[in-house]
Order: C-alpha cells, then sequence, then structure tokens
C-alpha cells in the first residue's frame, strides 16, 4: 500500500474534524449562549437568574439529592458483586459479568419500560412513589457502569495482599476496610464518575415514571423548547462547570492513589 | 511428644480436585529455634506444604500440632506464625512505617509500644530513617527486608520463607543469605524456609528437607543430605553427581561403570545398586594407575577449579580438579572406597499389581496391570498349563480358574522407550522426575492414573514433557500371586 500521499500523521484528520464539529464547537456555541442575553450582547443576567431564582436552585439540589443516592445505592450494590465475580472461584465468572453486562445491550428505554411495567404490577399505580421509582430505575439503568470499573479494579487486587493481611492478623472485615477497600479506590472513583454525572442530568428516566420534578436536564429541555438559548445555555454550562471540578477532584484522589500502587 | 518439637505435622494428605494427591502422607517435626529448609524442584509440593502451615491451604487429611495443639484447621489471622510471601506483598498503600506496624495495629497495641517495636524491627533489617518512604521507591533488595520486618515484629513463633530470596540478583542474594541466618540467631524464631537453590539450602538450613513429587525424599543436616543421599534423586538433586547403575559383586565390592571397586557399604553379593560419586570425589592419575581408563573430552575453568569430563568406554565421568588435562589426554581415574555411597536398587519401579480378565483359545490370556490391558501367551503366567478346547488345565488335568486371578507384571528400565508421538506409546504420560546415570537418562513417567513407569533412554527429554512410552510385550515378566481364595 502506498502511503506517500497519507501519511502516518494524516490519520488523525477525520477524528480532529469530529472534535472540531462535534466537541469544541457545541461548547463555543454553549458559552457564547451563556454569556450573552437576548440580543447579543455579553451579560452575565443569565447566572444571576440561575442562581437567584428559588425553582432553578430547587432543581439544582433535587438533581444533586438524585444522583447522590443513586450514586449510593448503585456502590452499595455494585461492590459486593464486583468483589464476588472477581475474587470468587466461580469457573464460569465471565458468564456471570456477562448476566450484569448484558442489559446494556437492550435499548435503554425499552428496558426501563420493562421495568416500569413489572413496578407497576407491584405498587398498582406508579404515581405513587414518583421518587423512589426514579431511583429503581436509575439503579437499574447504571449499575453495569459502576459494577465494570468496579470489577476491573478488583480482579487487578494481588491475592496475596489479602493473605499477607489475614497472616498479619487481620480478619476479614479488617482485611476488607483497610487492604481491599482503599487499594480499589481508583475503581471506586471511575465507577462513582460514569454513574454520578448522567444521572444528574438523565430526565427521561424521571418523564417515563411520571415524576414531575424537574432536574438539571429536564430544566435545559424546557428553556430549549421554548427557544430561550440563553437560560438553557447557562444551565448548560453550569453543569459543565459542576462536572469539571467533580472530575478535577475524582481525578486528583485516584492520581495519589495511583502513584501509591506503582 | 518430646519436649522441645514445636511443630508436628502428621500424615498429611492433599489434594486439590479430590483425585490426585499434591501432598502424600507427609510426616515432619520441627523443633523450637531451627532453621528448616524445604528443598525441591518447581511442583514437588513444598511452597504447599508452606500455606498449609500458614492457613492458608487445609489439608485434605492429616493433623497440624503446634506446641501439641492442633491448627490445622485454624484460620491464618489466628495462628502465632508469620509469612514472608514470594513477593513480598508489602501495601502498596501503605508507607514503610505503616506497612511494619499493620500487625502490631490489627492487635491494637498501644501507639508508643507500635511505635518502639517497629523501630526495633527497622533496626533488625537496617533500614531505621525509611518509615515515611513509599513501598514503590524501595529496591527489590530494600522491599524484602521490609517483608521481614513486617513479619518478625510480631514476635511469631515460626517465620515461614517462601522462596524469598528468588526475586534478588545473585550478590544482594548471597548477602541476605548471611543476614537471614545471623537474624535466625539473634530471634531465636524457628524458621521455615522454602526453596528450589540447593546451595542456598545447604548454606542456610540446621535441617533439609529434601522433597519430589508430594513426598519427602530425605531429611538429614546439610552435611548428610550431601554425604550420605538416601536415593538417587536427592544425590542428583543435591550438588553434582555421578551416578550408575550396578551390582554387589563381593564383600563390600561393587561393579559399576564397567570396572570392579572396593567400598564401605555392605549389602548381599548380587544386589543391585547405584553408585554415586562426587565430581570432587575422583582423583585423576596416569592412566593404568586407577580403576578406570579414559580420555578427557572437555575441561571447562570455573573460576577455582575445572570441571573436566572424561569418557570411560560408554560412560562418562564429572570430575572437578584443579589442574588443566587437555582433551584428548588419556588419564586414569581413582576413586578411594570410602567417596563411593551405594544406595540399593529400588525394586519397586515399574512392578505392578495385575488382574486376569479371561482366556480365549485364539487370542490367549486377556491380562490388565497398570495402565495397559493386552493379550499374552497363557504359558507366559501358566508354564505347565495345557489348553484343551479352550479351557486351560494343569498337569492333572484339572481346569483353572483363571479369570480374577492377580499377578505382579514388572519390566526393567532399558526396556521400555519413549516417544514423542503419543500413538507410538504403550501408554502416555507426563515426565515428573529424571536424573542422569553415567550413560543415560532414567525418566520416571506418570500416567493419568497416577502409575509411574520408569525408562531408562540416552536422550534428554525435560520435567513435564508428555511422552508415549512403548513398553514392549516381550520385555514384562509375570507372576503368579499366591492364592488366597
Amino acid at each position: 500500500m502506498k502511503l506517500t500521499f497519507l501519511e502516518k500523521k494524516h490519520l488523525v484528520i477525520p477524528y480532529a474534524v469530529f472534535l472540531l464539529l462535534f466537541v469544541i464547537l457545541p461548547l463555543v456555541v454553549v458559552l457564547y449562549y451563556g454569556f450573552t442575553d437576548g440580543n447579543g450582547n455579553l451579560s452575565f443576567e443569565n447566572f444571576i437568574v440561575f442562581f437567584s431564582g428559588t425553582k432553578t436552585m430547587g432543581t439544582l439540589v433535587y438533581s444533586l439529592v438524585i444522583a447522590v443516592i443513586t450514586t449510593v445505592v448503585c456502590l452499595l450494590i455494585a461492590y459486593p458483586v464486583a468483589y464476588i465475580l472477581a475474587k470468587g472461584a466461580y469457573c464460569r465468572k465471565h458468564s456471570f459479568l456477562m448476566i450484569f453486562v448484558l442489559p446494556m445491550w437492550i435499548n435503554f428505554t425499552l428496558r426501563i419500560t420493562a421495568l416500569k411495567e413489572i413496578l407497576s404490577v407491584l405498587e398498582g399505580n406508579l404515581a405513587y412513589y414518583p421518587f423512589v421509582n426514579t431511583i429503581i430505575c436509575m439503579v437499574y439503568d447504571f449499575l453495569p457502569f459502576m459494577i465494570m470499573p468496579l470489577y476491573n479494579s478488583l480482579s487487578k487486587l494481588d491475592s496475596s495482599l489479602l493473605e499477607a493481611s489475614a497472616d498479619l492478623g487481620a480478619t476479614s472485615a479488617k482485611t476488607l476496610w483497610h487492604v481491599i477497600l482503599p487499594l480499589s479506590v481508583p475503581g471506586i472513583v471511575s465507577g462513582v464518575t460514569m454513574v454520578f454525572l448522567p444521572a444528574m442530568t438523565n430526565y427521561v428516566v424521571l418523564d417515563m415514571v411520571y415524576n414531575s420534578t424537574y432536574i438539571m436536564g429536564s430544566l435545559i429541555g424546557s428553556y430549549f423548547s421554548a427557544y430561550d438559548w440563553n437560560n438553557g445555555s447557562v444551565i448548560s454550562a453550569i453543569l459543565l462547570m459542576l462536572i469539571g471540578f467533580f472530575t478535577m477532584f475524582t481525578g486528583r484522589v485516584a492520581g495519589e492513589k495511583e502513584v501509591a500502587r506503582s | 511428644m518430646e519436649q522441645d518439637v514445636l511443630i508436628e505435622l502428621s500424615g498429611i494428605r492433599k489434594s486439590y480436585d479430590g483425585k490426585t494427591d499434591v501432598i502424600e502422607s507427609f510426616d515432619l517435626q520441627i523443633r523450637e529455634g531451627e532453621f528448616v529448609t524445604f528443598l525441591g524442584p518447581s511442583g514437588c509440593g513444598k511452597t504447599t506444604i508452606l500455606r498449609m502451615l500458614g492457613g492458608f491451604e487445609k489439608p485434605t487429611s492429616g493433623n497440624i500440632y503446634l506446641e501439641g495443639r492442633d491448627i490445622s484447621q485454624l484460620p491464618p489471622h489466628i495462628r502465632p506464625i508469620n509469612t514472608v510471601f514470594q513477593k513480598y506483598a508489602l501495601f502498596p498503600h501503605l508507607n514503610v512505617y505503616e506497612n511494619v506496624a499493620f500487625g502490631l495495629k490489627m492487635k491494637k497495641l498501644p501507639k508508643e509500644e507500635i511505635e518502639k517495636k517497629v523501630q526495633h524491627a527497622l533496626e533488625i533489617v537496617d533500614l531505621v530513617g525509611f518509615e515515611k518512604r513509599s513501598i514503590s521507591t524501595l529496591s527489590g533488595g530494600q522491599q524484602q527486608r521490609i517483608a521481614i520486618a513486617r513479619a518478625v515484629v510480631n514476635e511469631p513463633k515460626v517465620l515461614l520463607l517462601d522462596e524469598p530470596l528468588s526475586a534478588l540478583d545473585y550478590k544482594m542474594r548471597k548477602e541476605m543469605q548471611l543476614e537471614l541466618k545471623n537474624m535466625h540467631k539473634k530471634l531465636g524464631i524457628t524458621f521455615v524456609f522454602v526453596t528450589h537453590d540447593q546451595e542456598e539450602a545447604l548454606t542456610m538450613s540446621d535441617k533439609i528437607v529434601v522433597m519430589a513429587d508430594g513426598e519427602i525424599q530425605q531429611v538429614g543436616t546439610p552435611e548428610e543430605i550431601y554425604n550420605e543421599p538416601a536415593n538417587v534423586f536427592v544425590a542428583d538433586f543435591i550438588g553434582e553427581s555421578n551416578i550408575f547403575n550396578g551390582t554387589m559383586t563381593g564383600d563390600r565390592r561393587a561393579a559399576f561403570a564397567g570396572a570392579e571397586f572396593a567400598c564401605v557399604d555392605d549389602f548381599e553379593i548380587g544386589k543391585k545398586i547405584d553408585a554415586v560419586i562426587r565430581p570432587e570425589d575422583v582423583k585423576i592419575v596416569e592412566k593404568g594407575a586407577g580403576q578406570l581408563d579414559g580420555v578427557v573430552t572437555s575441561a571447562d575453568f570455573k573460576g577455582t577449579f575445572y570441571i573436566t569430563f572424561v569418557q570411560c568406554g560408554q560412560y562418562e565421568m564429572e570430575i572437578h580438579c584443579l589442574k588443566e588435562y587437555p582433551t584428548g589426554t588419556e588419564v586414569g581415574l581413582f576413586v578411594a572406597p570410602d567417596m563411593i555411597h551405594i544406595i540399593p536398587y529400588d525394586t519397586t519401579k515399574n512392578t505392578f499389581e495385575g488382574e486376569i480378565l479371561h482366556y480365549d483359545k485364539d487370542t490367549g490370556l486377556r491380562v490388565s496391570f497398570g495402565d495397559i490391558t493386552w493379550d499374552i501367551d497363557y504359558r507366559k503366567l501358566y508354564p505347565d498349563a495345557v489348553d484343551q478346547n479352550g479351557v486351560l488345565k494343569d498337569g492333572n488335568g484339572t481346569a483353572i480358574a483363571v479369570e480374577g486371578r492377580k499377578f505382579i507384571a514388572s519390566f526393567a528400565p532399558y526396556e521400555a522407550r519413549l516417544h514423542d508421538e503419543e500413538s507410538k506409546g504403550t501408554i502416555t504420560g507426563t515426565i515428573v522426575l529424571f536424573y542422569y546415570i553415567g550413560d543415560h537418562y532414567s525418566y520416571t513417567v506418570r500416567s493419568k492414573t497416577e502409575e509411574d513407569y520408569v525408562v531408562d533412554d540416552e536422550y534428554l527429554w525435560n520435567q513435564g514433557d508428555f511422552v508415549g512410552v512403548e513398553i514392549p510385550q516381550d520385555a514384562v515378566n509375570y507372576r503368579l500371586m499366591e492364592d488366597d481364595s
């Protein structure tokens, strides 16, 4: 094959174009609308509106609450599952892992619809428990994203460290607390990142379980559908910043652990 | 039980899959304060024994007593035993101080006491001042010391060391060997050490347990193991040795390697033996002045001596000598009587209990022994019998009940042959042991059903090779067992 014209470095072009069109350009557009008023003048008005409005702030808090609870529940379920999968003596652990990851092969709305049917049979009327149902559906949706990084992190854990811990007099509980948990922090961090951020904005689940409370995603949606690009964009920008701070913080924690491990 | 016996392993058996035994009927006593080394090739079960002492494995049957108390079912964290792991297994998220303090913290000792003990342990391993260092910044040797400090700080009754020096380079290993030995003297703790390095074992131990294939081959001091090997495996595994098959020919006289030698071991005349001669115990003399004559085939300088190989007819002798003999020199070899170690030949080799399945007048007796089932001439088991219309009758004309009769089948190792094509073998199996005897190798091949076949072959194969063993029908001897019915 001739590579005289198409040198290796030219292979980057498709991705560079993609990056420009679908990542950088939208970001610039969001920031432009976020920092301008309806007439295109530079303004911080949109920020002031967001942070002074009780409704918008309430939405932010509600989004955070949903995201935190979803993340915590996911972590509590995923950690033991991932541990058993990674360290258990099952000869077919890949099949077991598959069972937990398999739902990801099915369309997301389809899965939620199916879960909705089950819940409505159990509860009679879905409208009775909108909050609980939201959490259940969110957890169901995001669980694999928590299991995978935890599984990866725990299966890399050297089992001789666990033996060393037991050898030095630690009970299983103490080994979990003093050895396994600290060493799986990188996995916990990436799992939390992968669940927490989408959980803050995924308003489709709320819609589907008839939860009429707004979260950040629904707020953006409602502004955009009213052609209010400026207020929609400012919320996107705020979310972006939140996510940025969160990633920086968790990245630092994980980074420290990574250095300590190598 | 004796007063100073600290650990007693009694009838230990371990099987992971319920079919094959990794450890078979293992009995051993370890005295208080002893430096015991388990020595053997990889896969011999030495690490399994250590892991059972540490509590990471439980014996399938048998008991482990520590000071008379059965600990075989106790979990590791209750045992007063600490381990130095092969790859150290230091906690990467803790610094040096926290690593060493881990065991004491688990025991909930007061902070000042922990500090004092950690300090003392770091003094022992000569790493004071490293407390705040991260594990990843330490060299292999330093990590090794921290691993030792982390174990001894708990003042265990027994310290287990699982090939702790194998990851270090040669010089560092030599240094650590001496340091460990000194540490053992200073601390007075019982050390149980596992290694595949015979030199390491000889240097460090009070007592060596040579293991092969899940069984103890010999227990003794380094001197005993080296000078009086209990069997050919030990002789071959420990140090260099020349081993020859031979026969006792007279009162303290044995024939092997094509000559007759005076020796100091006394066995009955005609008994098959293996003679072991260490390379440093052979003297090179004028041609005709020794028991053997030969030609030097190679001489390699090894720093303090020359490794000289002398071909005597079909036999090859390895000699360590201070003088260089050029290749091609004709020399005589002399071995003093007390330098020859005679080991009686293991007569249980290649001996199998079998059973007659049935008799057919066209195909003969169908017999089964080991992994083999084949048809043989009835005269091999019943020389005096005759066939009358398909029924075997003895001299008096009475029919012989052949079905179910037990017999012993055996064949000589040199009659069988190894093949790398399975289809050429009478049976197939994996080589589990081998050693060199004068002019050929002796291989032990283990079949799937755990039968061992000993085969002589002049070519070099490797441990773990899957081979076919060809056993010629004519080579097998049969002997009826006493009818117990």
